[in-house]
C-alpha cells in the first residue's frame, strides 16, 4: 500500500513559494488537531461527568427538597441520619447477598462453561452464540419475565420444585428467596458472558504446558485447577471486579421483579430493595430529598470502591499460593 | 489437536444443557406473546407458539396507559443517534490518542479510563438538577446528549487503531500532503471498520437497553422509551400477561436480531477486549 502511495507524482514545483505558509499551517495542524479530536469526549464528560460528581457531593450536605425554594446546608447530618437509618442497613444488606449469592455461582459457572468450550467442537460459534444470547436481552423485559417464572402460584420454578417432591417457595415476599431469584436473573444473563472472556484468555495459554502436565502424570481436573485456573488469574480478576461494580449496583432487575402498589420498595416489607432503588426511592418519587438521596449515592461508591478493593487483595493473595512452577511461566 | 482437547459426548450434553437454560426463558417469552392469557397458567407450559399475536400486538398498541408506539419510536431515536455520535467520536478520540503525539496524552488517557468506573447512579440526581434547569426534562435530549461520546469507545477504539494501523501508512500519507483530518478519514476510519462495527451494535445494544436514567428523567408517561412502556405494562393493575409478554417481546426483538446477523462479530469483539484488558 505504501508502494502505491509513493509511486505518486511528486507536488508541482509550482507550489515552491507556499510551502512556508503551508509548513506553518500543517506545523499547528499537529500540534493542536490532537486537542481537538479528543475534546468532544472531555467536553462532555466535564458537563455531565464531572460536574454531577462533585455536585452530588455538594448537595448531599444539604437539606435538598426538590420542591422547596432554599437548601439549607447541613454539613453532614443527611450521612450521620443514613448511618442510623434502619432502611438504609436493610437495603444495604440486601445488595450485598444479592451479590455475594449471584457472583460466587456465576464466575465458577463460567469457568466451567469457558472449560467446557475451550474443546475441539463442532459448531464453534453457535455455541458460544447460545451461552451468550441471554446478554443481548432486554433487562426490563427478562426480570418481567422471570417475575413470572418465581410467580407463587403459576410459577414455572414452583411447578418444577413440585415435580421434584418439594414445597412451592414464597419467591417475592421471602426475602432471602427474593435474593436467590434475582441472583438467578443476574446469572442468567452474565455467565455467558463471563464465560467467552473467560475463554478467550485461556485460548491463550500455550498447549505445551497441558502436555507437560500431562506427562508428569496430572489428569484433566488436576490440569484445570493447577495450570489453567492460576494462568487466568489476571482475567479473574478482572470478572470478578466486572461484577462487582454491576453488581452493588442492581437496580432495573429487582424493580422490575416487584410489580404493585410500590415496586420501588422492592417488595411489601422491603425484601429486595437494593441500595440504588433505596436512592431512588428518597431522591425522586415519593420523597424528593435530594440531599439525601445524594448521600446515599455517595456511600454506594464508597462501597463499591471497597468491595472491589478487597476483591484485588483477596484474589491475589489466593493466586499467590500458586506453585513455583506456574509462576516460572508467567 | 490432542486428545485431551477433544470433546466428549458429556460435553455436548453439558453445553445442550447450558444452552436449554439460555434460550427456554426467550423462547417461552416468545410463546407467550403468541397465546392468549391462559397460557400463564398452564402448567406444564405450553412451549409452540398460538396463534394470537395479532390481537395480542392490536391490544398493545391500542394500550392508553403504555404508548408503546411512541417508545419504540423514541428507542429507535435515542439508540441510533448514540450510536453513530459514540462511534464517530471515539473513532477521532481514539486515533488521536493512538497515534498522535500531544503533551498530557498518558494523563489524559488515565483519565478516560478512570471515568468507565464510576457509577451512572452517583451522577443521577445532579444530572436531573441539570436537565431541569436546561428544560430537556421529560424529553428525548436529556437521555442522548450525556452519552454522545463514552469513555468505553474511545478506550476500545484506541486499543485497536493502536495495532490495526502502522505508523508508516500515516507517515506516507502525510508525505503526500495530507492534513490530519484527512489523514483520519482516509487512512484511519477504513482500517477501524472492523471496530467500529462492534462499538456500533454494543452502544445500540447498551441503549436500547438503558433503563435507569430514563426512568429518572422522562417523568411523562406520554413521551417513554420503551423500557419505560415496559415498566408501564407491568405496573398496571390489569394482569393481561399475554399483552405484556408481547411487549416484552417487541422490545428484545431488535437486540436479537442484531444478535442474529452480526453475531459472530459480538462474540470476537467481547473477546478481544478481554485479551488486551
Amino acid at each position: 500500500m505504501t508502494v502505491q502511495l509513493d509511486a505518486r507524482p511528486p507536488a508541482a514545483p509550482a507550489a515552491g513559494h507556499q510551502r512556508l505558509s503551508s509548513g506553518r499551517l500543517s506545523r499547528l495542524d499537529t500540534r493542536l488537531s490532537p486537542y481537538l479530536y479528543i475534546a468532544p469526549f472531555f467536553l462532555l464528560f466535564a458537563v455531565f461527568g464531572v460536574y454531577p460528581l462533585a455536585y452530588t457531593f455538594w448537595v448531599s450536605l444539604h437539606d435538598w427538597d426538590l420542591l422547596g425554594t432554599d437548601h439549607p446546608f447541613v454539613g453532614a447530618e443527611n450521612y450521620t441520619r443514613l448511618l442510623a437509618d434502619v432502611d438504609f442497613w436493610h437495603a444495604l444488606v440486601n445488595t450485598l447477598g444479592i451479590f455475594v449469592i449471584s457472583t460466587v455461582p456465576q464466575l465458577l459457572a463460567a469457568l466451567w462453561l469457558a472449560n467446557l468450550l475451550n474443546r475441539g467442537l463442532r459448531g464453534r460459534t453457535g455455541w458460544r452464540m447460545a451461552v451468550l444470547v441471554p446478554n443481548v436481552t432486554s433487562t426490563a423485559a427478562v426480570a418481567i419475565v422471570f417475575g413470572v417464572l418465581f410467580g407463587r402460584e403459576f410459577g414455572m420454578v414452583n411447578w418444577l420444585l413440585d415435580l421434584v417432591g418439594m414445597d412451592a417457595i414464597e419467591w417475592k415476599s421471602n426475602r432471602v428467596a427474593s435474593w436467590v431469584a434475582i441472583s438467578a436473573m443476574v446469572d442468567w444473563r452474565w455467565t455467558g458472558y463471563n464465560a467467552l472472556i473467560l475463554l478467550a484468555a485461556m485460548q491463550a495459554i500455550p498447549r505445551d504446558l497441558y502436555e507437560a502436565a500431562a506427562i508428569d502424570g496430572a489428569n484433566r481436573a488436576r490440569q484445570f485447577w493447577s495450570v489453567t485456573v492460576p494462568l487466568l488469574k489476571p482475567t479473574i480478576i478482572f470478572c470478578t471486579i466486572i461484577a462487582t461494580i454491576g453488581g452493588l449496583q442492581l437496580f432495573t432487575e429487582p424493580r422490575m421483579f416487584h410489580s404493585g402498589t410500590n415496586p420501588i420498595r422492592g417488595g411489601p416489607l422491603r425484601e429486595s430493595q437494593t441500595l440504588t432503588m433505596y436512592m431512588f426511592e428518597n431522591a425522586f418519587a415519593p420523597h424528593y430529598n435530594f440531599g439525601y438521596g445524594s448521600a446515599v449515592a455517595w456511600l454506594l461508591f464508597a462501597l463499591i470502591a471497597l468491595v472491589a478493593a478487597v476483591n484485588v487483595l483477596v484474589l491475589r493473595r489466593l493466586g499467590g499460593g500458586a506453585g513455583p512452577r506456574k509462576g516460572a511461566t508467567r | 489437536m490432542s486428545r485431551l482437547w477433544r470433546a466428549s459426548p458429556l460435553t455436548y450434553l453439558a453445553l445442550v444443557c447450558a444452552a436449554v437454560l439460555s434460550i427456554f426463558p426467550i423462547w417461552w417469552m416468545f410463546v407467550v406473546a403468541s397465546r392468549t392469557s391462559d397460557a400463564m397458567g398452564q402448567l406444564p407450559p405450553p412451549i409452540t407458539p398460538g396463534n394470537n399475536l395479532g390481537a395480542n400486538i392490536a391490544r398493545l398498541f391500542d394500550n392508553t396507559d403504555a404508548y408503546f408506539l411512541i417508545g419504540l419510536i423514541n428507542s429507535v431515536v435515542v439508540a441510533t443517534t448514540v450510536t453513530v455520535s459514540v462511534v464517530f467520536f471515539s473513532s477521532l478520540a481514539g486515533f488521536a490518542f493512538a497515534k498522535l503525539r500531544f503533551r498530557g496524552r498518558n494523563a489524559l488517557l488515565l483519565v478516560i479510563i478512570a471515568t468507565m468506573m464510576v457509577p451512572t447512579q452517583l451522577g443521577v440526581i445532579p444530572l436531573y438538577l441539570l436537565m431541569t434547569k436546561l428544560q430537556w426534562n421529560d424529553r428525548l435530549p436529556a437521555v442522548i446528549v450525556p452519552v454522545l461520546v463514552t469513555g468505553f469507545g474511545v478506550f476500545m477504539m484506541r486499543q485497536y487503531a493502536g495495532q490495526a494501523i502502522s505508523d508508516e501508512l500515516i507517515e506516507a500519507a502525510r508525505m503526500d500532503g495530507c492534513g490530519t483530518a484527512r489523514i483520519w478519514w482516509h487512512v484511519v476510519l477504513p482500517a477501524l471498520r472492523p471496530a467500529a462495527a462492534v462499538l456500533g451494535l454494543l452502544t445500540f445494544m447498551t441503549t436500547w437497553n438503558d433503563f435507569l436514567w430514563p426512568y429518572a428523567v422522562l417523568n411523562d408517561p406520554a413521551n417513554p422509551t420503551v423500557q419505560l412502556s415496559l415498566r408501564a405494562l407491568s405496573d398496571g393493575y390489569y394482569q393481561d400477561m399475554s399483552q405484556v409478554f408481547t411487549g416484552t417481546a417487541i422490545a428484545t426483538l431488535p437486540l436479537l436480531l442484531v444478535f442474529v446477523l452480526f453475531g459472530r462479530q459480538i462474540i470476537g469483539g467481547i473477546m478481544e477486549g478481554a485479551v488486551k484488558a
